[in-house]
């Protein structure tokens, strides 16, 4: 397409304290494409759509939309200047019906008030180009996430937008529904819209995308047309070339006892997949976001309730099943999960243990507990009994892991432990982990950060698209990315030298 | 650290201190007939159903749910005790024990519908409240309930040591409670359960049951003080008896410090909340400040006290301090 672009943006900058969240970003936008705009978490697209569409202003660079200088004030003021934002979380009004909702604020008026027939045969009319035929008097709630979604774009796309920025749409839909949806993009595509798609989704990239933008760590990597970028290209230039490190490679020197045997396990948004584990061994779940890594962290802790599958030979009724089967999992998100932040340091590491310690509780005795974890750790804190929430991220997460090691589990889950902490904790607690595994711990370690994996872990189990594509020992960094790429066939359990 | 009842304390002590000056016969004691007599211990006396209502109370804030229901378990409890002492004859033991087994049953109704019914606390409580007082109407046919039973006014009228049977059962009920908090793993798990309910259900915590125990230990609170209110008055008046009386306990917890959002449990700052208001009443009373005048000083103490604890307080002081230093 060799027409003029829709919208052209010239070395962004946007700074935060502490972080240069976009360095000098061009990135531009033709009407009648797609482009998808990749990076892994913290890469600087949010921040980028956020500069675009007036949520922060710019602090260097240009934007010009249909050849015009282009600064939002707001999110209000780029939409009414024909740039719409569809949320990952529909931010429509549940309660409102769909016509209420698709005419919000510009409804139909005469001289009595709101014209409501004028606004439901609007609305029947907006959805008909979108084949959507659905009750419009009925609430937006009680629609399917994806009819919801649809509608948001069915309101930017009548508030005359004329470039619509979809931030992961796709991530509450299923096959069918993602389906319908870029048919829908196929045809405002024809209509000469401009689409941004983010998405952390690999086959929908290259399912409706013309050009692929990718960011990393707030800089541009590179602009390229779909048609032309390997999957492996595409991987590599998301998670940057790390170093060449010799991950452990071996399995643990002796075969420990098992500790794990999940079959078969599986929920809405991920297949089944087997996971088996024993004593001394560090397995990794690597996959880029939405993958589906943490999903099934969380159902091998019975976190969430998993539709099919057995652990140990039994369905897990719960966390609580799980904690007395010898696990612990230290969340994904540790501030939503992890932490009770208004208590101290001493009751969050006590939380679990205490219910071996027996009902009556002895104060010496958690802070002996609490006291011996805070030293082991390297836990840093004015005392043992200062509120949690005052501590860095860092010390907080190793409150957490203080909090799980008290109680010995057998098998202990780490979801993005290191995530958001300082390099200093990080590297301590990539040598707990280490540690902890050559006394035997079980230790299933998930993060994004792919070097991390590739060096902790003695076997690294892939995700891709909400689906385990296979299990893998010894693999190196650029072998790693390939499976997450799909270039490699999932061979299933391939053992290095045992 | 500074306590965490320090505020509330300081608000209790400094009103205290004005009625010790400003206020004739405040602190007169006396011991007559083996019994201490004076305004101080009236406090406890008369504040006793509304103390006992605070210590459940207490329990439930911190898991961040709230109990409107205290007021009518309060008269269904004296209901079902003056029912079965008067028409059923029965001894004043098994009465209480039925009383006390009715305010539990109300307790786990609570309990169970915002547990396992996943109805929000306000309106779960809100319906507990209608039902609970218009099923001890029906009980007593809309009327009040005398009875003679010296067993059974001990409760609200008798001494022991000098002192007021009720100030005592608040004294053994707030240290029991205040036990089960810091000697038993109760207040851990209802401190965590409050904080961060998500965490303390990926921590292995039995969340459900932890919510059922704190409903049923706020109505099991609120029977008591039923019975003490009725033995008080030597009737179960069943359209007044606690009426009311759900925000008083609310408020003194939230004097007390206990956030409404949940987390913290602090039981000593709910008694002192408590007291507060009952001194504030009590004082009122006695400069003879009439009905309706009394319910809006208390309003607008409440509220100060409740501002002060604020964030927004905390900031405006700390903007007038360095203006204060500018200006000199």
């Amino acid at each position: 397409m060799g027409t003029e672009p829709l919208l052209v943006a010239r070395g962004l900058h946007k700074r935060f304290p502490g972080v240069h969240s976009l360095a000098g970003v061009d990135f531009d936008v033709r009407p009648g494409e797609v482009h998808a705009l990749m990076g892994q978490n913290g890469a600087g697209k949010s921040t980028l759509i956020k500069v675009l569409t007036g949520v922060y202003p710019r602090d260097g660079g240009s934007i010009t939309f249909e050849g015009r200088d282009f600064t939002p004030s707001s999110p209000a003021d780029a939409q009414r200047r024909g740039i719409s934002t569809i949320y990952q979380e529909v931010n429509l009004i549940p309660t409102l019906t769909v016509a209420e909702n698709l005419l919000l604020g510009r409804a139909p008026r005469r001289w009595y008030g709101i014209d409501w027939r004028a606004v439901r045969r609007k609305a029947r009319e907006v959805l008909a180009a979108f084949d959507l035929r659905i009750d419009v008097d009925q609430p937006l709630g009680s629609m399917s996430t994806a009819v919801q979604q649809l509608v948001s774009i069915a309101r930017a796309v009548d508030t005359d937008a004329r470039l619509i920025i979809m931030d992961e749409p796709t991530s509450s839909l299923d096959a069918h529904e993602s389906e319908v949806l870029f048919g829908i993009m196929d045809r405002l595509k024809a209509r000469g819209l401009g689409i941004i798609f983010v998405t952390h989704f690999l086959e929908q990239v290259y399912r409706v995308s013309d050009r692929v933008t990718i960011l990393r760590n707030g800089a541009l990597v590179g602009t390229f047309p779909a048609s032309e970028l390997s999957r492996l290209d595409l991987v590599t230039h998301m998670l940057g070339h790390a170093p060449e490190e010799p991950g452990p490679g071996t399995s643990p020197a002796e075969k420990g006892e098992p500790v794990l045997d999940a079959r078969g396990l599986s929920r809405r948004g991920l297949e089944p997949f087997d996971l088996a584990m024993r004593a001394g061994e560090v397995v990794g779940f690597a996959g880029l976001l939405g993958s589906g890594r943490t999903e099934a962290a969380r159902l091998l802790f019975g976190a969430d309730a998993a539709r099919t599958g057995t652990v140990n030979g039994a369905a897990l009724r719960g966390p609580r099943h799980a904690i007395s089967l010898g696990m612990g999992l230290c969340p994904e998100d540790r501030k939503i999960e992890g932490i009770i932040p208004d208590l101290s340091v001493r009751e969050n590491i006590a939380l679990v243990i205490q219910r071996r310690l027996g009902v009556l509780v002895s104060r010496a005795e958690q802070e002996r507990i609490a006291r011996e974890y805070v030293e082991k750790l390297g836990i840093k804190t004015p005392s043992i009994e200062q509120p949690v929430r005052l501590l860095s991220g860092g010390n907080q997460q190793k409150v957490i892991l203080a909090r799980w090691l008290a109680y010995r589990p057998r098998l202990l889950i780490l979801d993005e432990p290191t995530r958001g902490i300082d390099v200093g904790a990080k590297a301590e607690i990539e040598r707990a982990i280490h540690q902890l595994a050559s006394q035997g711990l079980a230790v299933l370690f998930i993060s994004a950060a792919l070097e991390e994996v590739a060096r902790l872990s003695h076997r690294v189990a892939v995700f891709r698209d909400r689906k385990m594509v296979g299990e893998h020992a010894g693999l190196s960094l650029p072998e790693i990315m390939k499976v997450i790429a799909g270039e490699k066939a999932p061979g299933g359990e391939q053992r290095g030298a045992a | 650290m500074r306590s965490r009842s320090f505020w509330p304390l300081v608000g209790l002590a400094a009103l205290l201190l004005f009625n010790l000056l400003f206020t004739p016969g405040f602190a007169r004691l006396e011991l007559r007939d083996g019994r201490l007599y004076g305004t101080l211990v009236d406090l406890f006396q008369n504040g006793a159903p509304v103390m006992l209502l605070a210590i459940g109370m207490t329990l439930v804030i911190a898991l961040g749910g709230i109990d409107l229901s205290v007021g009518s378990v309060m008269a269904l409890s004296g209901a079902v005790a003056a029912l079965l002492v008067t028409e059923q004859a029965q001894p004043v033991p098994v009465a209480f024990a039925a009383a006390v087994a009715v305010g539990l049953l109300a307790g786990a109704a609570n309990g169970a519908l915002v547990t396992y019914g996943g109805i929000q606390p306000i309106i779960v409580t809100l319906v507990m409240l209608v039902t609970g007082r218009g099923l001890a109407q029906a009980l007593t046919h809309d009327q009040k309930v005398r009875f003679e039973s010296p067993a059974f006014e001990y409760f609200g009228n008798g001494t022991l040591l000098g002192l007021p049977v009720p100030m005592l059962v608040v004294a053994a009920v707030a240290l029991l409670v205040g036990l089960a908090l810091r000697r038993t793993v109760l207040g851990l798990y209802v401190e965590a359960t409050g904080g961060n309910p998500r965490t303390a259900r990926l921590s292995g915590l039995r969340v459900d049951a932890i919510r059922m125990v704190a409903y049923m230990a706020c109505a099991l609170c609120a029977a008591v003080a039923g019975l003490i209110a009725a033995a008080d008055i030597k009737e179960a008046d069943v359209a007044n008896a606690g009426l009311y009386l759900e925000l008083d306990a609310i408020l003194a917890v939230v004097l007390g410090g206990t956030s409404l959002t949940g987390g913290r449990a602090n039981l000593v700052g709910s008694l002192i909340g408590a007291l507060f208001i009952q001194t504030l009443t009590t004082m009122l009373q006695m400069k003879g400040v009439i009905t309706e005048h009394t319910l809006i000083i208390k309003a607008v103490v409440a509220l100060a006290v409740c501002f002060i604890q604020t964030p927004a307080f905390e900031q405006l002081v700390r903007r007038l301090r360095p203006a204060a230093g500018a200006g000199a």
